[in-house]
């Protein structure tokens, strides 16, 4: 099996290198296959991270310092708008689609995903949704006929929206662009627990699923449960501002906390959307480089499958300072607190994984390391403002958007920096350079520390979200230097990356079908695989193929 | 590897080949129920909110008759592909028309009623917060008929050709699970909108 699909492809990569550039370009767009489509997902995500994370460098160029001028008010209203907006959407969000995309296939031993043709329907409409988003600045007429992005923040709360603040079409943009692509994410998530639930292999029952493809199933469902009320409001908002609807106007009766409601009924859902695939992430990388298989499967897949549901209860702690019922109070506080019991299980497992293992520092699970570290002190927060009393103090303060960087971050980003050095030699056939690797955790590492370790202490000092500039003297100013020197290290870090990404695409060494001498079933393919995965369909009779194929004396199947 | 191994799991493959498109519509339709449900918690949220009038106590009607025409295609859907599993296609051909012909009676009547309540009683998406809500939903909800209507539409063309056999059974089975959905949601549309909401 594995020669006829390492001598295929490489007739297929010579005859590729030989056509012309523009008949290439065409295979590209055109193409329904799900690891092409991943790539495209994983470099348009790219992208956009470059660009969200110069208008982060904008905002905190502005607040280095108490009454600087860099940016005009307006401008850093826009600048928190889009930097919000496009990391969530445009870089999380097709970083994980372009994960599961990538790998649930080959890990399921399938040819494809169940429908080739919707994916690439949805990377599209994903990636015309990023393209409208950022079309605004120069199609949406502002006030005087200048072009304009949204500027209502990125959850756009009632009545910011109406058109009495928003002038012109920027929020329309918003609207649209945020439809567009949920529906894209709505597409992808329904191909991808399809194809998990009626691609896989022979042998690969659900219990027998490396954990990746049992979190991605849980995170796909998320998606659809979750994404789709984001789109109804969408749709409430655009007929609010093109029709003359009252849904959130509240001259005519209607309600500003219910966009509140339904946007956090999206909201919080979305934050388990994007840390279970860093779940996953870890989940692969930190058995394969302690050397040790997965501690406690059954328990890890029940804690997921827990967060989820229980994570689709709790959106209303973003919500304690708007005023509620101390009744709905006391059930989105317990329940918000009952997210930590599964995810402590998950950290656990993952330490009790590493413990007695033999750990191979390597660049993935350096920055699985620091996950765990850095998940463990955001969730020890996220407890902490999940008390009521303790939000209304600290409630839309800096503590805040430290506690949820940290997160996003420090978790998601860190698994997914992970990831792109694990699967990298999979998809491209070359490693990636080890040396920029770990430079580029370090970097990253002390970057993110300098600014969200910091960024805290304004917050607990006062200082709110989403102003422009402050005062001098209230004992902000040394913290938000110390969080903008942060930023350097970061932006050195993303640009190491970047670098070794290129570099290694070149000038890498050749990894060969299974470099980090790994078990589940993408390692038995060529790098890259062939286009359609497996000559032949494997079978599989535990949770880790490859050690049973490499350990015939030893297999996994006698002890699952 | 082995081909032992292969063999026994052969039946089970054919089984999921033939499952693939029930399960992408199942999730189409938890995605679309979870779209529903927010236009419907809006609608209950909403209900007497209203600043001014009209209200739905003084100008709606209950449309029994096309309740009935849309409920009673879900019948002749079912049906119609039970004919085409025993590869009637003739009797296929007459029952998914009258689905046809029934699905298209109930958006006339949503025509018909939005045109009363728009030229006789004045009540359009932004005269008041009922004006709004109402026609989202019921508007949401005409929407998905009419989509229904024309993939419905296509495959008529298609059988009008001779071209639906029994082979197409599992995909025509598929559009009709679409087809209950929309009828599903008209019975929860109904209770909000014409029984408690009125």
């Amino acid at each position: 099996m594995a020669t006829d699909a390492i001598t295929l492809p490489e007739t297929q990569e010579t005859v590729g290198a030989k056509r012309p550039l523009v008949d290439r370009f065409h295979e590209w767009i055109t193409t329904v296959d799900h690891k092409q489509l991943g790539v495209m997902y994983i470099l348009y995500a790219l992208a956009f991270l470059l660009v969200g994370g110069v208008e982060a460098t904008i905002m905190r160029i502005q607040l280095s310092a108490p009454h600087k001028d860099f940016v005009s008010p307006q401008v850093f209203n826009r600048m928190f708008t889009m930097h919000g907006t496009t990391m969530i959407f445009f870089v999380a969000m097709p970083l994980v689609f372009g994960l599961a995309n990538y790998l649930v296939p080959l890990m399921i031993g399938a040819r494809d995903m169940a429908f080739p043709r919707l994916n690439a329907f949805s990377f599209w409409l994903s990636a015309f949704g990023g393209i409208l988003l950022y079309f605004s600045l120069v199609g949406a007429n502002g006030l005087y006929g200048a072009g304009n992005a949204p500027d209502v923040g990125w959850f756009a709360y009632a009545p910011l929206t109406s058109h009495t603040f928003s002038v012109g079409h920027s929020t329309d943009f918003w609207t649209l662009s945020l439809l567009v692509s949920g529906f894209g994410s709505i597409g992808t998530a329904i191909n991808i627990i399809v194809t998990i639930l009626c691609l896989r292999c022979p042998g690969m029952k659900l219990g027998k699923m490396p954990l990746f493809v049992w979190l991605n199933l849980v995170m796909a469902g998320l998606v659809i449960l979750a994404v789709s009320p984001l789109s109804a409001a969408q749709i409430m908002l655009s007929i609010d501002r093109y029709l003359g609807g009252h849904f959130f106007d509240t001259q005519a009766g209607g309600s500003a906390v219910i966009w509140m409601h339904f946007f956090w009924i999206f909201g919080h859902p979305e934050v388990y959307v994007l840390v279970i695939p860093a779940f996953a992430v870890a989940s692969e990388v930190i058995p394969v480089f302690s050397r040790k298989a997965i501690f406690g499967y059954p328990v890890m897949v029940a804690a997921t499958v827990a967060i989820a549901f229980v994570g689709m209860s709790v959106w209303a702690h973003h919500m304690f300072t708007v005023g509620m019922s101390s009744n709905a109070n006391a059930f989105f506080v317990l329940s918000t607190m009952a997210v930590a019991v599964p995810t402590g299980i998950k950290i656990f497992n993952w330490l009790a994984t590493m413990w007695g293992g033999k750990i191979d520092f390597k660049p993935p699970m350096l920055f699985c390391a620091g996950f765990l570290f850095q998940f463990l002190l955001a969730g020890l927060t996220g407890i902490m403002l999940s008390a009521a009393p303790f939000d209304w103090q600290l409630g839309n303060s800096y503590f805040v958007v430290a506690h949820f960087h940290y997160v996003i971050v420090g978790g998601i980003l860190f698994c997914l920096f992970a990831a792109f050095y694990y699967w990298y030699p999979k998809a491209t056939g070359r490693m990636c350079n080890e040396l920029l690797g770990k430079l580029h955790f370090w970097l990253f590492f002390i970057g993110f520390h300098l600014t969200f370790d910091f960024m805290h202490v304004p917050g607990l000092l006062g200082m709110p979200r989403r102003i422009y500039t402050y005062e001098p003297g209230r004992g902000w100013d040394t913290w938000n230097l110390i969080v903008g020197i942060g930023v350097v290290f970061q932006a050195a870090g993303v640009l190491v990356f970047a670098a070794n990404l290129i570099w290694s695409y070149f000038s890498g060494k050749i990894a060969g079908n299974d470099p980090w001498d790994a078990w589940t079933l993408e390692w038995t393919t060529s790098s890259p695989p062939p286009a359609y995965n497996f000559a032949v369909i494997p079978s599989v009779k535990s949770r880790r193929p490859l050690w049973d194929l490499k350990h015939p004396e030893d297999p996994d199947w006698k002890y699952e | 590897m082995s081909a032992a191994t292969v063999t026994i799991h052969e039946p089970e493959l054919q089984w999921r080949a033939s499952a693939r498109g029930r399960l992408g519509m199942y999730c189409l339709i938890a995605a679309e129920a979870a779209i529903f449900t927010i236009f419907v918690v809006a609608y209950l949220f909403y209900m007497g909110k209203s600043h001014s009038g009209p209200t739905p106590q003084q100008v709606l009607h209950v449309p029994i008759l096309f309740t009935i025409c849309l409920l009673s295609s879900s019948l002749t859907i079912h049906l119609a592909v039970r004919s085409l599993r025993k590869s009637k296609t003739g009797a296929f051909a007459r029952w998914w028309f009258l689905t046809l012909f029934l699905g298209t009676t109930f958006l006339a009547g949503t025509v018909v009623e939005w045109r009363h309540l728009i030229y006789d009683e004045g009540l359009t998406i932004q005269t008041n917060l009922f004006g709004t809500t109402y026609y989202s939903l019921v508007g949401l909800h005409a929407f998905h008929v009419l989509m229904g209507l024309l993939a419905l539409g296509i495959v008529w063309l298609f059988a009008m050709f001779g071209r639906v056999k029994r082979e197409h059974a599992e995909r025509v089975d598929t559009l009709a699970l679409y087809w209950h959905f929309v009828d599903t949601v008209w019975v929860v549309v109904f209770l909000v909108v014409y029984v408690i909401g009125r």
